[in-house]
């Protein structure tokens, strides 16, 4: 069952937090993951398999390169959810 | 007219690791030295990957010169002559020639000939892969006392402006005698390979296409560092768990936990996978000898009895895994 995208950005700004210690509030749309979050790609690939699990996803590895900014992920997660 | 019956061998029923040597590059290369082609820095470099400073080889200085040096070490603290040994196994994709095997070339060096010989390609698997066919060996009575190195000097084969690999890579190797024992001490080897993922981690291009390119370079090593790390911690994690469960032991009857040394950030979200107790040593070699591949396990397995010697006896588990994909876990008592 699909989550809402603001369920699922709440949900991710968690993950990121819980990984990276980037503050919750700062994971909004609009914002790139590298670039304006500093999260680094072994980083970025924790997030991804937390994610998997907590939002019943699967996130291949050449779909994670393509994830390039908080929007893209939470699209992606809520369109897998189906 | 009967048939006589066939003689198979029958070996030790039990096997251990004996002994280990080890052998570092002479150089040691800090962050610094490197960043430059790859437009980096030490901070980065440490952040990302926890390599402070990584062993080098000088020129002169080849895998085969390395594994000499560990092999004698493992054979001296063994105590046993290098006519014994019955089988030398080198796991190494250094070897600076096609055929033959750096292997037949350490064993005459170190006095062991006729001993058989061959290497073993399987990447940073390649030293458990080698304990593997070692316990093997010595179980079917085909030796009695097997010498088995990683050895790399992967500074050949690393590019100074590759930023997926070059800046981790070491060169060193590492050495073990595996024999007969009286109580187990090598368990069941949890070994395999994932070929789907051939293309993660390896050379950049075939050597025909190096050769045929006359203004070109060595193929030099290059890996996708996000799949590879995925497929390392989360992966291997559960390769450890099989490991552990066909030993009959949990991570909490480990005195040590000893991964290949492929980065740091793998070591430690592996070993959080795992959940392994703060009791247990953790090799973090891989701080000032880099990635060495099939030498890291072998490698950081030295240190931690350097450093740890009163883990003599006790039981670490150790696991290779790298390009092929390929894998291999035991359980080991520490010599």
């Amino acid at each position: 069952m699909a989550q809402s995208k603001d369920e699922v950005l709440a949900g991710l700004a968690t993950l990121v937090n819980d990984e990276t210690g980037v503050p919750v509030e700062s994971v909004v749309f609009g914002k790139s993951f590298a670039d304006d979050l500093d999260i680094d790609s072994i980083s970025m690939m924790t997030i991804v398999v937390n994610a998997e699990e907590e939002f019943g996803v699967k996130i291949p590895d050449d779909k994670v390169t393509e994830l390039k900014t908080v929007d893209d992920a939470v699209n992606y997660i809520v369109s897998a959810q189906g | 007219m009967t048939q006589p019956t066939l003689h198979q061998s029958v070996g030790s029923p039990f096997t251990r690791i004996i002994s280990v040597g080890a052998a570092r590059g002479d150089l040691t290369v800090p962050n610094d030295d490197i960043v430059g082609p790859i437009e980096s820095s030490d901070e980065w470099i440490r952040q990302r990957t926890g390599v402070i400073t990584r062993k080098r080889a000088s020129a002169n200085v080849s895998a085969a010169d390395l594994a000499t040096d560990a092999a004698k070490e493992a054979i001296s603290k063994a105590g046993i002559k290098p006519t014994e040994i019955g089988a030398v196994i080198i796991a190494t994709i250094s070897n600076e020639v096609q055929t033959p095997s750096m292997a037949a070339l350490v064993a005459d060096r170190i006095g062991a000939t006729p001993a058989a010989a061959y290497d073993v390609s399987a990447a940073c698997a390649g030293f458990c892969y080698g304990i593997a066919q070692a316990d093997a060996l010595v179980r079917a009575g085909t030796a009695k006392y097997v010498l088995v190195v990683g050895a790399e000097k992967l500074s050949d084969f690393a590019k100074p402006d590759d930023r997926t690999i070059s800046f981790l890579l070491g060169d060193g190797a590492g050495a073990v005698i595996v024999g007969p024992a009286d109580e187990p001490g090598i368990s069941a080897t949890v070994w395999g390979s994932d070929g789907g993922k051939w293309d993660a981690v390896g050379m950049d291009r075939p050597m025909r296409d190096a050769f045929n390119d006359r203004e070109g370079d060595f193929p030099t090593l290059r890996q996708d560092g996000q799949s590879v790390f995925r497929w390392a911690v989360w992966e291997m994690a559960k390769v450890a768990q099989q490991a552990l469960d066909a030993a009959g032991i949990t991570a909490d009857d480990l005195a040590a936990f000893i991964p290949h040394q492929a980065n740091m950030r793998i070591i430690n979200e592996f070993a959080k996978q795992l959940n392994v107790p703060d009791s247990v040593v953790i090799a973090r070699d891989i701080e000032t000898t880099g990635n060495t591949s099939a030498a890291s396990v072998p490698l950081a397995m030295h240190r931690v009895l350097e450093e740890n010697p009163s883990l003599s006896g006790g039981f670490a588990l150790i696991i290779g895994f790298g390009a092929g994909l390929v894998y291999a876990a035991q359980i080991v008592r520490l010599p």
